[in-house]
């Protein structure tokens, strides 16, 4: 079983190849045909041939790369399905981030899945997770350690809102991932009622509209840049995690670092950045996240890819299941 | 428990002093007593609970987690009290109840029983606690949480958030036990100062300001008395029926780690102030170096005693039996300190001797030529002035003797803390020497020699970052290494030898005097010079 699935699913140079089907799956150099799973920069590159995502997909990729970043796009919906040279493609919600799909493969009689990356947490921003009972699953293993248990993250939001009133003036610098994690937090933060401006470092505007052009509302959010940064003060700022403690920060005076990140979840990550407030919030999927998942699948195979494989391959072998490593190069697993 | 979890977050994410003093005060004022006083102990001398921790918790956690993922975990998160917290099974216990796990309930069950019925009471808290109250509850057993707070700091909130001024507090602190209850209840205005009685307890220390230029037209010499500043560290030593105690100038016992000075004041009944020093022979002071391997130990072996042996150089007297000598005048202290010790004669002590001198320019001459090991420079005494506590105005000055400057390249800067952290502002330079893996020709290459954060102005801040940025060759995380270009005339107190240090000598106090932005980098200085101003090991002094 095992041995056919790999005959035709593969790690190359390139990617993850589907040799019958003629396509990778989110190749890290420019490829003739790609699929991909989501719009994250270490999924979605430019410069392919073909391009086949979900409209969302698609979207993201053309403003973050320009709307000639690969030779043609196709969309498929969550739920269709097509077959490209005797291969079956359709998509499942992956729950990561706006547009992020599982990419069910089905060839020979088995089916594999191409999960990119995962989570089970609600999420507003984006379609829940759903599980697809497959043959092979390829999971991500960002957090493939058993010390990693999400909090809520409507939670985590209470402690932000918290903060914004014992320190009222100080700005609360968010540093948080530009593109899902920045969209999720300000939507939890509308849904926890807060009704404010949200100030938007320069790196994460384009994006943010997008989400609010594909129908996720988010209330008012403006640009850093062109506003003054005094009126920002007691006020969130989101930015990207580099930005934190950086340059650019300075026009804040003295702000309240926040990371919101699964990272967090680690005290000396935090302090190591100079974090005064963690929130953990996560788009992945956490250890008893990533192990129900796996075990919801029924998969008899499954390959483990970026993150913290070891301990994950470990304990689904103790768990009777047939698990391996799988080596893609070129995943960024700290950009989280 | 929470609380208490809460508390140690904030004070270990942030980096200011005064929000840190602002958390204390604001827990102390809300939790009531035990809990407080233990938290207090925690943060300050320690809880008094002996348990094998490391050993319970590795009993307890091969019982909920697979031995190869808690190794796995351990080695990834690199602390063993935040794994465990991390690690250890969510029960519905903590959401349904709140949270009723007192430090007092934590502290009376880790201090009866033994370590199998100790281990099952760790195993309950455990499971009584959300993630972050297992890991306060597990700092505060192991002691030295390492949330960034000094035991004085903690004493200063305390004293600060209840308008005392510490002072009032250290006088006190060695004759308390936790859970301080005592002192709380003079804090809340219900009883008064608790009395120290008989046990030996600090005074707060007089402390002396650094003479600037503009000073000397305003002092008279005839109004001063003089003596050598030393080049040790500065300690008060209160001795009471038996009982001894050396603490350092913030108040913090150290006596435990020089059992040789308490010895020697055993039969003294006295509060005495003075320098310890590490002194061979009886009289050739050794340099700093020695004296910190004898520091910031809990214990000392036969071997420290023999090799660092400690010595106290006396210069005032507080108490002598029970009277309280700081509201005289010092020449009058003097006079009774040298009574008193040509009576006692405590082993391992002498005096520091007055510096004779008629007028500043002779004194001045006295302290140019004061080169000698051991000798930081000098201090000037108003014959008049009471025992103070703290920094009084035109009292005491320190005359620090000239630093030596030398001229060295940047070569690497790291990210600053708190307001800094924006910036580039701790710098790693070095100086030349000739290759050290290659023959004749082999050309220069620089190593490292000292560390400097201070002695620039804002704008010179915001320049050397700038200048950082746009002259970096390599990142390793906050630290940047840079292109040699850049030349500081870096000043310093002396030159020690360093086995720590790849260049082979350590430098004491370096400080940044000047940015030499027009120098070019192939002139600064070369290792050689360095070696040169390395003071001999053993000196006579005085």
């Amino acid at each position: 079983m095992t041995h056919a699935v790999d005959r035709w699913l593969y790690p190359t140079d390139q990617g993850l190849y589907c040799a019958p089907g003629g396509f990778y799956i989110d190749p890290h150099r420019p490829v003739d045909r790609a699929i991909i799973t989501h719009g994250h920069g270490d999924h979605a590159r430019s410069g392919h041939g073909a391009v086949l995502a979900t409209a969302e997909t698609v979207e993201i990729m053309k403003v973050r790369y320009g709307a000639d970043c690969a030779g043609s796009f196709q969309s498929l919906a969550v739920g269709d399905a097509l077959t490209l040279n005797g291969v079956g493609v359709s998509l499942a919600p992956a729950g990561h981030i706006l547009g992020s799909a599982q990419i069910i493969l089905d060839h020979g009689g088995h089916r594999a899945i191409v999960s990119g990356d995962y989570k089970r947490a609600s999420d507003p921003t984006c379609t829940s997770f759903e599980v697809v009972a497959c043959d092979v699953f390829v999971t991500e293993a960002t957090f493939g350690l058993p010390v990693f248990r999400h909090e809520i993250a409507a939670d985590e939001i209470k402690k932000l809102l918290a903060s914004l009133v014992t320190e009222p003036t100080r700005t609360h610098l968010v540093g948080a991932y530009g593109l899902g994690k920045c969209q999720r937090v300000i939507k939890l933060l509308r849904e926890a009622g807060y009704d404010q401006p949200i100030y938007l470092h320069g790196a994460m505007v384009a994006l943010t509209e997008l989400y609010q052009r594909l129908g996720v509302d988010l209330g008012d959010v403006r640009p850093v840049a062109g506003n003054d940064a005094k009126d920002m003060t007691g006020g969130i700022v989101l930015c990207p995690p580099s930005a934190l403690g950086d340059r650019w920060s300075r026009r804040f005076g003295d702000p309240v670092n926040v990371f919101a990140s699964g990272w967090m979840r680690i005290r000396g990550r935090a302090r190591q950045r100079g974090v005064e407030l963690p929130l953990v919030i996560s788009d992945h999927a956490d250890w008893p996240e990533l192990i129900k998942t796996i075990v919801a699948t029924g998969a008899e195979d499954i390959w483990v890819t970026h993150g913290r494989e070891d301990a994950l391959v470990y304990h689904l072998a103790s768990l009777g299941r047939k698990a391996r490593a799988l080596a893609l190069i070129g995943r960024d697993e700290e950009a989280e | 428990m929470e609380t208490f979890a809460t508390l140690l977050d904030g004070l270990a994410t942030t980096q200011s002093r005064n929000r840190k003093v602002a958390l204390l005060g604001r827990y102390f004022r809300a939790t009531s007593d035990p809990d407080r006083g233990w938290a207090l102990a925690a943060l300050t001398d320690g809880l008094p609970v002996r348990v094998p921790l490391r050993r319970m918790l590795a009993d307890l956690m091969l019982r909920v987690i697979d031995p190869v993922l808690y190794k796995m975990s351990r080695d990834y998160v690199g602390d063993t009290a935040e794994t465990v917290a991390l690690l250890w099974p969510d029960t519905a216990a903590p959401r349904a109840t709140g949270d009723t796990t007192t430090l007092d309930a934590v502290v009376a069950a880790m201090s009866i029983g033994t370590i199998a019925e100790r281990t099952e009471a760790l195993r309950t808290f455990l499971d009584a606690l959300n993630p972050s109250g297992r890991w306060a509850l597990l700092k505060l057993i192991g002691g030295a949480p390492r949330v960034g707070v000094s035991a004085r700091l903690a004493r200063t909130a305390l004293a600060e958030s209840y308008g005392r001024d510490v002072g009032e507090i250290e006088e006190i602190w060695h004759a308390l036990d936790a859970p301080y209850e005592a002192l709380f209840r003079w804090l809340d205005g219900v009883a008064d100062r608790p009395d120290p009685g008989l046990r030996p307890t600090f005074r707060p220390v007089m402390l002396a300001h650094p003479i600037e230029d503009d000073d000397w037209p305003k002092l008279s010499a005839t109004d001063f008395a003089a003596e050598w500043k030393w080049d040790g560290i500065r300690v008060q030593i209160a001795a009471r029926g038996g009982e001894v105690r050396m603490f350092s100038r913030q108040g913090d016992d150290i006596s435990a780690a020089f059992p040789e000075i308490r010895s020697a004041f055993m039969s003294q009944h006295c509060v005495a102030d003075g320098e310890l020093l590490v002194v061979h022979g009886g009289n050739t002071i050794a340099p700093f170096n020695d004296l910190q391997q004898r520091l910031n130990r809990k214990t000392v072996t036969a071997k420290m005693l023999r090799d660092y042996p400690a010595h106290v150089r006396l210069y005032d007297l507080l108490f002598e039996g029970e009277e309280d000598l700081r509201a005289l005048p010092f020449s009058v202290r003097r006079q009774r300190l040298e009574a008193w010790h040509a009576h006692n004669h405590p082993p391992l002590t002498d005096l520091s001797d007055l510096v004779a001198f008629e007028t500043f320019d002779a004194l001045s001459a006295l302290w140019s030529q004061a080169r000698d090991d051991g000798i930081e420079g000098l201090m000037l005494k108003r014959r008049d002035s009471a025992y103070q506590a703290g920094r009084v105005k035109g009292q005491w000055f320190k005359w620090k003797r000239a630093a030596l400057t030398l001229d060295c390249v940047l070569m690497y800067a790291q990210r600053g803390s708190g307001k800094r952290s924006s910036f580039y502002s701790d710098y790693t330079f070095g100086v030349w020497r000739t290759k050290s893996d290659g023959g004749p020709d082999a050309g220069d290459e620089l190593v490292p020699v000292g560390k400097a954060y201070s002695g620039f102005t804002d704008d010179e801040l915001r320049q050397l970052d700038k200048w950082v940025r746009t002259n970096t060759t390599e990142s390793f995380g906050p630290v940047r290494a840079v292109t040699p270009g850049l030349v500081f005339e870096v000043a310093f107190d002396a030159v020690q030898r360093s086995a720590r240090h790849k260049s082979g000598v350590a430098m004491r106090f370096p400080r940044i005097h000047r940015i030499r932005w027009d120098k070019p980098a192939a002139e600064a200085d070369r290792l050689e010079t360095i070696l040169s101003l390395i003071t001999p090991v053993s000196q006579p002094v005085a």
